[in-house]
């Protein structure tokens, strides 16, 4: 990387591993679980809350100073508040049909622990350019596992992928129905994405025991 | 000397306010603007709605498709012959009768001096006539909403479902084809009397063949959606049905 420096990548590539806003931080969990029944909504999801971490931490970075510290949280909501509701309105009047497949995560996004918590471990701390290469790291590194999951349980639980029914037919039976396979309904149900966040968990820290916290 | 700045009280009343203001006059002034343009789509998604339940739509292959934006007025002037709104016995014609907001006339109903507004969209494609009836009723999360198109017959000729916040992947699917147009050739009338359309788990009949049985396979683990769109059904349909047999008596 070329254009960024050594620290500035690290920024960038730790939350997608090493780092990871949901395996390691923990944040974000709930999130994860209400909306990765469908790979299209996981990836949507994924962006948006890419899109608001990174503007929002380089508004709160650049307010840093002269934010009030007793109510900074307060402050912290209004932002990620004012930026949903701005790009929810311009949505709404320009890009109709997207605006409707959004709408249900215009809440989910604004009570999203990883932005809190960014705009509160990072942005408060850290210059502006700074902070938008941590908000589109987490971003990056929270959608990831967000489409890992909305694959798995889509792809298990109604045998499409993106709505195409890659596994065939259920109901005329062609495909692998035809063999006698069945979807696995229990996958589109909300405690299957925690099973799946920890078998995630698990392999990551099976293959970098750095990883494992001291008990 | 800044730390010192920003923790007295007064300058954190007086951020708090000053961004309570910048905040509030952004939002308003966002909100203002770009109202006409929201209202229109709204508009323009009624139209669509309404004319994709009697089958004047794009539709391909397992997709919802609507007619496109810039057609949609045109089209609904062409199809829909006549909006009614039926208060009690008498029906009168109005044209923004689509426009009407089904939420607030039933919290209007609630008062028994009050006789609710419904209205009737009469379509007409290839000769035939159908009946376009808005359905408004509850899913598991947040409303969901409809229209039904009849013939004159009491069969179903097509759907059109939404919803505000179901389930993606579960109660959502209420708006994709696959659980739309189940409804096709459904009868809502037995006998004479109203039956509405019942969306059932385990009915065994999950490609929907009997058309007789008023009822639909439900959605996967989407029970109370489905229950929702089955009491909506009964609910809004029911009270068009003396209108529409003195309709057909004529």
């Amino acid at each position: 990387m070329g254009l960024l420096s050594r620290k500035d990548s690290k920024l960038l590539l730790d939350p997608l591993a090493d780092n990871n806003p949901i395996t390691i931080q923990v944040l974000g969990i709930c999130s994860a679980l209400a909306i990765t029944a469908q790979l299209k909504a996981a990836i949507v999801m994924a962006i948006s809350v890419t899109a608001v971490v990174a503007i929002g931490n380089v508004v709160i970075s650049l307010m840093r100073n002269i934010i009030p510290p007793k109510i900074r949280i307060i402050v912290q909501l209004v932002v990620v508040a004012v930026l949903v509701i701005l790009v929810d309105l311009i949505l709404k009047a320009y890009s109709y049909q997207l605006s409707k497949t959004l709408s249900v995560f215009v809440g989910l996004i604004i009570t999203n622990c990883i932005i809190m918590g960014r705009f509160e471990a990072f942005a408060l701390a850290n210059g502006p350019w700074r902070s938008f290469l941590d908000g589109i790291g987490n971003g990056a590194g929270y959608g990831l596992i967000l489409v890992i999951v909305g694959f798995f349980r889509e792809l298990l639980g109604s045998g499409t992928l993106l709505g195409f029914k890659v596994l065939g037919d259920p109901i005329a039976k062609t495909g692998l129905y035809a063999l006698g396979y069945e979807n696995n309904g229990f996958m589109l149900l909300s405690p299957m994405a925690l099973i799946v966040v920890g078998i995630i968990i698990w392999v990551q820290r099976s293959r970098n025991r750095a990883l494992i916290e001291d008990h | 000397m800044m730390e010192n700045r920003t923790e007295k009280n007064s300058y954190t009343i007086l951020f708090a306010i000053g961004m309570v203001l910048i905040v509030g006059a952004l939002l308003a002034y966002a909100s203002e603007t770009l109202k006409p343009k929201i209202t229109e789509n709204k508009r323009m998604e009624i139209q669509q709605n309404i004319l994709y339940a009697m089958g004047v739509n794009d539709n391909e292959e397992g997709s919802v498709n609507f007619i496109p934006t810039s057609e949609v007025g045109s089209m609904f002037s062409k199809y829909i012959k006549k909006q009614l709104v039926i208060q009690g016995d008498t029906a009168t014609e109005d044209d923004n009768a689509y426009l009407i907001d089904l939420k607030k006339e039933e919290a209007k109903a609630a008062d028994p001096n009050y006789t609710r507004k419904l209205p009737l969209f009469i379509g007409e494609k290839d000769g035939q006539t159908y009946y376009i009836i808005p359905m408004r009723g509850k899913g598991l999360w947040d409303a969901i909403w409809g229209y039904m198109a009849i013939d004159k017959d009491f069969i179903v000729d097509g759907v059109f479902f939404d919803h505000k916040g179901e389930t993606p992947g579960l109660g959502a699917n209420i708006n994709q084809r696959f659980f739309m147009d189940d409804f096709k050739g459904e009868k809502i009338m037995e006998d004479g009397a109203f039956t509405g359309i019942s969306v059932v788990k385990g009915n065994n009949d999950p490609t929907n063949e009997d058309k007789d049985d008023h009822e639909i396979d439900a959605l996967a683990g989407a029970t109370i959606t489905s229950n929702g769109v089955t009491a909506m059904i009964k609910k809004d349909v029911d009270m068009y049905i003396p209108f529409l047999k003195k309709l057909n008596n004529k």
